[in-house]
């Protein structure tokens, strides 16, 4: 895997991207429509829209925007502000200018309207995929990918074939040096101690057990675990049976940090990406959907999305190219469009674990060089970012 | 080819590994039984009998405990068992 040459957009920080994205980022629901309206005029083009609903200003929201602003597939940021929210666009805007990528702002009360606005837009997004022409992808090494784990749509075949199978496929792209993460706290109950084992110190141990502690309770003040009616439909009965697969992605190699959204690891290896909110529950379920995690996985810098499935989930995303893993191969029949690995193949004996994460390794491999994933060439680009609240990393969450 | 899977020794539980219609013939733990109704695939069918309380075993972990007896061949699922940790969310019929 070493030697197997990818290519990427070199960034003025040194970080490599897989992809060349104009982004459109609203900063408040108001400018949301304007934001979609630019972006309608580039089907199948590069042009991917996030943003911020909220009016009032929130610093996971401005880290998670911020960190995203800057991802490594963005090439390009014009930013939609309706002129009266409280998101600090001017903070924003020198982030990203100094971070080496064009950028612009649009502000509707100042430019006129609607209609104005969106012209504006198209014109300076053709500006900036034009100035994309130009730019070559340069050589890139394996071990820059930050690669992000996700299962979406779990059923009872999901910790049994393509879970595992991505657990097998991290364990291989760590010992070529690349970094993966994962997350789901609150698909880890009752795994915390082993869990709490894997970490390469023992403080970072202690501060694991915490993350999912925390995840525990939180969903219990909620009233229910992350579960929903489709997995028992799937054959899952208890959230500890849901973890037990969940979990299995992780793989087997050491974890080397915790973070949180917005945090890029310092270093390759694997981390549990802690995305339950710290303090008192404020906000609601930790995460609403499977979109937001993969929003919170991006913006710690993950170039791919490993989405394993069981059910069909067909989400794909804005800026980071999302790798859908079937686990069943029932539904993998039924859903043959939205699904880039049939891991179901397993249960009929036609392919081995093994097998299977090689073909999600060859996969990574074709999409960061630019081949589409079926979510990608459908035109997915989901995109959900909701209010948070998180306190600093512990001192011992990074230990190298 | 199998139609069910034990994942671990220790488990009392084994899974489909194909939808199982009705009246479909299953080999579970070295004795046939006859499906009574369809079963969908990922789904547990006891491969023991298990009493009321015990434990629920699959991948060689406790995944729950049972809420009733249950005789073996039968469907495990919500009706018959329940987290340790926090109820199942269920859409109401």
């Amino acid at each position: 895997m070493e030697d197997q040459q990818i290519s990427g957009y070199l960034r003025a920080d040194g970080r490599m991207g897989i992809r060349n994205v104009v982004v459109i980022a609203y900063l408040v629901e108001c400018a949301h429509f304007v934001a979609d309206e630019i972006a309608a005029n580039f089907k199948g083009q590069p042009v991917h829209v996030i943003g911020f609903s909220g009016c009032y200003p929130n610093q996971h929201a401005d880290k998670v925007m911020s960190a995203l602003c800057r991802h490594a597939n963005v090439g390009a940021v014009l930013l939609l502000s309706l002129g009266c929210e409280s998101f600090n666009r001017q903070q924003l805007f020198k982030t990203i200018h100094s971070s080496g990528r064009l950028v612009h702002t649009i502000t509707i009360q100042q430019a006129g309207g609607t209609r104005t606005s969106i012209e504006k837009g198209k014109e300076w997004v053709s500006m900036a995929l034009d100035i994309f022409s130009q730019q070559r992808r340069m050589p890139m090494r394996i071990s820059e990918l930050i690669i992000g784990t996700i299962c979406g749509g779990s059923d009872a075949t999901s910790g049994i074939t393509a879970n595992p199978a991505v657990g097998l496929a991290s364990d291989k792209l760590i010992t070529n040096g690349a970094t993966v993460l994962f997350e789901e706290t609150g698909e880890m109950i009752g795994l915390e101690k082993d869990m709490a084992a894997r970490a390469i110190t023992k403080e970072l141990g202690i501060e694991l057990h915490k993350a999912v502690e925390k995840a525990a309770r939180y969903y219990t003040i909620m009233g229910h675990g992350s579960f929903a009616p489709g997995n028992a439909d799937g054959g899952l009965s208890t959230i500890e049976e849901k973890s037990m697969g969940a979990y299995s992605k992780s793989g087997h190699s050491p974890i080397t940090g915790l973070v949180k959204p917005g945090d890029i690891p310092p270093r390759s290896g694997l981390y549990l990406l802690d995305l339950v909110p710290d303090g008192e529950p404020r906000f609601g379920f930790p995460n609403i959907n499977d979109s937001a995690e993969i929003a919170e996985l991006m913006a710690c810098g993950c170039h791919i999305i490993l989405f394993t499935t069981g059910r069909g989930s067909v989400v794909g995303s804005a800026i980071a190219p999302v790798i859908k893993i079937c686990a069943n191969p029932e539904t993998f029949k039924r859903l043959p469009e939205d699904m880039d690995i049939d891991a179901g193949k397993l249960l009929a004996g036609k392919a081995s674990l093994e097998d299977i994460s090689d073909e999600i390794i060859q996969k990574i491999i074709a999409t960061a060089e630019g081949a589409p994933t079926c979510s990608e060439a459908l035109g997915h680009k989901e995109f959900v970012l909701s209010y948070k609240n998180f306190g600093p990393l512990g001192p011992s969450c990074l230990p190298l | 080819m199998p139609t069910v899977l034990k994942l671990h020794p220790d488990d009392n539980v084994a899974v489909c590994i194909k939808t199982l219609a009705a009246g479909e013939d299953v080999l579970l733990d070295g004795q046939r039984i006859k499906m009574p109704a369809p079963l969908g695939i990922g789904h547990k069918l006891a491969c023991k009998n298990i009493s009321i309380g015990e434990p629920i075993i699959k991948y060689g972990i406790v995944i729950g405990t049972a809420t009733t007896a249950i005789p073996k061949g039968s469907h495990v699922h919500t009706h018959n068992m329940k987290s340790n940790y926090i109820p199942t969310y269920l859409n109401k019929e």
